[in-house]
């Protein structure tokens, strides 16, 4: 529940060009890091990503199934998250909430619309048997800016794993025994959020400052330079220059995330 | 005497790494890994509970949730959403620290403990209540104990203390989860899945009491750590 | 006859076993079971004649009858306000208890809505409810500022032997703050001056319980801002 003297205080020294924990406006929190298989017997893939203390953790798993009728060469793709309420006080366990469906629909189209998985390197034989890559993200400290720390955990995540050994003949996968294959990745989309509040552009809000947001627009980005999703939320309008300020913001933050991936 | 797998005796613990306060947002926090099985645990309360039929004006209540998150089985995906198993686990847990909570003294209240599973490699509801009951005294909620847990088995009649997910597999292997309280010897969970006599199990509950009482030291450490220099 | 297991000062855990026999007595967050005195919690101990006190490390507020508390609003009627103070229940503050007259019938959300922040007392505690006053110097609403939570066991570190702790820090900081027993504390001044009132805040809930921590915050707040 918002207060109005947060909001207040929030206000009074966004309007100073400052924020409440000392941080520019177009900062991430520090540190940013990156941890490559934190579950290596279990996920083919995984990585834990922290974000100040926001802290998400992400984990592919690989499947050998039917291809969809309609695309019989190419493999299968599933990203979701599930807030679960470890990380969050206010998170209740169940069917998920809305935030959770918005969350994993905007990581899921940034990172299937990149094309940075090519879907007919998953394909094993045309119309009977592809791939299928779920990745599962999960907060377990929420201080704000799941957005950006889920979408980098799943991409990390994705960036570690590596397929299991299956066999053709018996259509088995053995997950104990893993392959030196690793998925074949392009380039890598970045996530970025970037809230306004007023007439500012903040970039790693923390929770205060995403509650007391008027309009927020998360971007998926490409090292050229090209968009791969976008989402805008919350409450009010967005003037068209204000969009694209927001996505230049965007673009410039994710290459500087996008160094933590190499 | 039985080989293990791994290499080890047959009353050795695998290794153990406890740490508290890894969630700062909740009340009290836990990471636990035993082996290749690592759990999370999180409380959050004394809070209120909703919705306010639950409410009991005598006493607060304990609510634990056990979970076993996707990508954390050895093999398949774990499909998400809970299901038989995970309701029962979370029950059995809730049983396995209540007689060391006094809750009277919250009534209407809720104390939520959330336990989910990173990795998984047998041992995983004991290693959740071993998480839970860390976060617990983090989160500063007088305990008359710290409850510690560890699953044995019966392999060809040799008592196997805290046995991974490849013993669990043998054909004829009994596993038997056991939740003691350290200081007085006293079972808060007993289950058994298998076949075997009584003077068996009584060995199996001999070892479980030494057996915690090592997990209790390393869970002690891990709460004091944080307050040393 | 009594054994103490323990050094005065040292850190405790739920279940440790402190002192045995009958010389002793336990206090708030131990107890005694058989011939044992054990440890509820995870805390400082310490010997005091025949007592055996637990300083905790950690855990909620437990509302005490005379605490000075922060709480925000959550909840109206006709004649009550409900207050969050960071306990198991929500506290009630009646329009009786204020400072200022109000008439019946009044709208209570014109005197405080929701979302804002009170400074007021413990009035009385009984099973389950919490009563609070504001009847008296300094409860008040709370102005523009930063509200930050505290752990609750270390407030008394942080105001200090006689309050010379926060006094340090309000003088160096030029901030005016305002700390509630709940863990609630409110800051306000220049937006530098607040950045570094409330690091030297954190800086002694880490560090609490550990020796030189007032040359510590000394020296930290001695450098400019």
């Amino acid at each position: 529940m918002n207060s109005k003297i947060t909001r207040e205080h929030i206000l009074n020294l966004l309007h100073q060009g400052l924020r409440e924990d000392g941080r520019g406006l177009e900062n991430y929190r520090e540190p940013v890091t990156i941890e490559y298989n934190i579950a290596p017997k279990s996920a083919e893939g995984s990585a834990r990503v922290r974000i100040g203390s926001t802290e998400v953790i992400a984990g592919v798993k690989m499947e050998v199934g039917e291809p969809f009728s309609d695309t019989p060469d190419e493999g299968a793709l599933m990203i979701g998250v599930e807030l679960i309420p470890l990380s969050n006080p206010e998170f209740e366990a169940g069917p998920p909430q809305i935030e959770a469906i918005e969350l994993s629909r905007v990581i899921d189209r940034g990172i299937r619309e990149s094309h940075v998985i090519d879907m007919k390197k998953l394909c094993i034989k045309s119309g009977e048997k592809v791939w299928t890559i779920i990745v599962d993200i999960y907060p377990i400290n929420d201080a704000g800016n799941l957005f950006d720390a889920c979408a980098l955990a799943a991409c990390a995540a994705l960036k570690s794993a590596v397929f299991p050994h299956y066999d053709e003949k018996t259509d088995v996968v053995d997950y104990k025994k893993k392959t030196k294959n690793k998925l074949p990745l392009g380039d890598m989309p970045v996530g970025v959020t970037v809230i306004k509040i007023k007439d500012k552009f903040l970039i790693d809000p923390t929770t205060e400052e995403w509650e007391n947001l008027d309009a927020r627009l998360s971007v998926f980005t490409l090292p050229n330079g090209n968009l791969c999703a976008l989402q805008k939320g919350g409450n009010k309008p967005l003037r068209p220059e204000e969009l694209y300020t927001m996505i230049n913001l965007a673009t410039e933050r994710g290459n500087y995330l996008r160094g933590y991936l190499a | 005497m039985i080989k293990r797998e791994s290499g080890r005796k047959v009353d050795e613990l695998r290794p153990i790494e406890a740490k508290t306060g890894v969630i700062p947002r909740a009340d009290g926090s836990a990471m636990f890994k035993i082996g290749n099985t690592t759990a999370y645990a999180a409380v959050y309360g004394p809070r209120e509970l909703h919705p306010k039929f639950l409410q009991n004006p005598e006493t607060g209540i304990l609510r634990c949730s056990y979970n076993m998150i996707a990508f954390s089985g050895s093999g398949e995906r774990v499909r998400p959403g809970g299901n038989r198993r995970s309701k029962e686990i979370s029950l059995v847990t809730e049983k396995a620290l209540l007689p060391v909570l006094d809750l009277s003294q919250y009534p209407n209240a809720v104390i939520d403990v959330f336990i989910e599973l990173i990795e998984t490699d047998a041992g995983t509801r004991c290693a959740g209540i071993c998480a839970a009951a860390l976060a617990l005294a983090d989160a500063g909620i007088p305990m008359k104990d710290l409850p510690a847990a560890i699953s044995v088995g019966i392999i060809e009649d040799q008592i196997i203390v805290d046995i991974d997910a490849n013993e669990d597999c043998d054909i004829g292997a009994v596993d038997v989860p056991v939740c003691v309280l350290p200081r007085t010897g006293e079972i808060t969970l007993l289950q058994m899945d298998g076949i075997t006599t009584l003077d068996l199990l009584k060995k199996v509950i001999d070892k479980a009491i030494v057996a915690t009482k090592e997990v209790n030291k390393i869970q002690q450490e891990a709460l004091k750590k944080r307050y040393q220099a | 006859m009594g054994e103490l297991h323990i050094q005065p000062k040292d850190i405790v855990v739920p279940g440790q076993i402190l002192a045995t026999g009958m010389d002793y007595l336990p206090t708030y967050d131990t107890f005694r079971d058989g011939d044992h005195i054990i440890a509820a919690r995870v805390g400082l101990v310490n010997v005091d004649g025949r007592l055996i006190k637990l300083i905790p490390l950690n855990g909620r507020y437990f509302p005490k009858q005379g605490d000075q508390v922060i709480g925000r609003v959550v909840d109206m009627n006709f004649s009550n306000w409900y207050v969050d103070i960071n306990f198991a229940n929500d506290a009630v503050l009646s329009s009786r208890d204020t400072a200022e007259f109000i008439d019946r019938g009044a709208d209570l959300s014109k005197i405080f809505c929701h979302g804002d922040y009170i400074v007021a007392e413990i009035a009385k505690v009984t099973r389950g409810t919490v009563e609070l006053n504001m009847r008296g110097p300094g409860f008040r609403k709370l102005g523009p500022g930063k509200i930050i939570k505290v752990n609750s066991t270390k407030v008394p570190r942080i105001i200090g032997k006689q309050g010379s702790m926060i006094t340090l820090i309000k003088e160096k900081t030029g901030c005016k703050i305002t700390v509630g027993q709940n863990g609630l504390v409110w800051v306000s001044g220049e937006p530098a001056a607040e950045i570094k009132a409330i690091h030297a805040i954190n800086l002694i809930e880490q560090k609490a319980h550990l020796e030189g921590l007032t040359d510590e915050v000394t020296k930290f707040l001695g450098a400019p801002a």
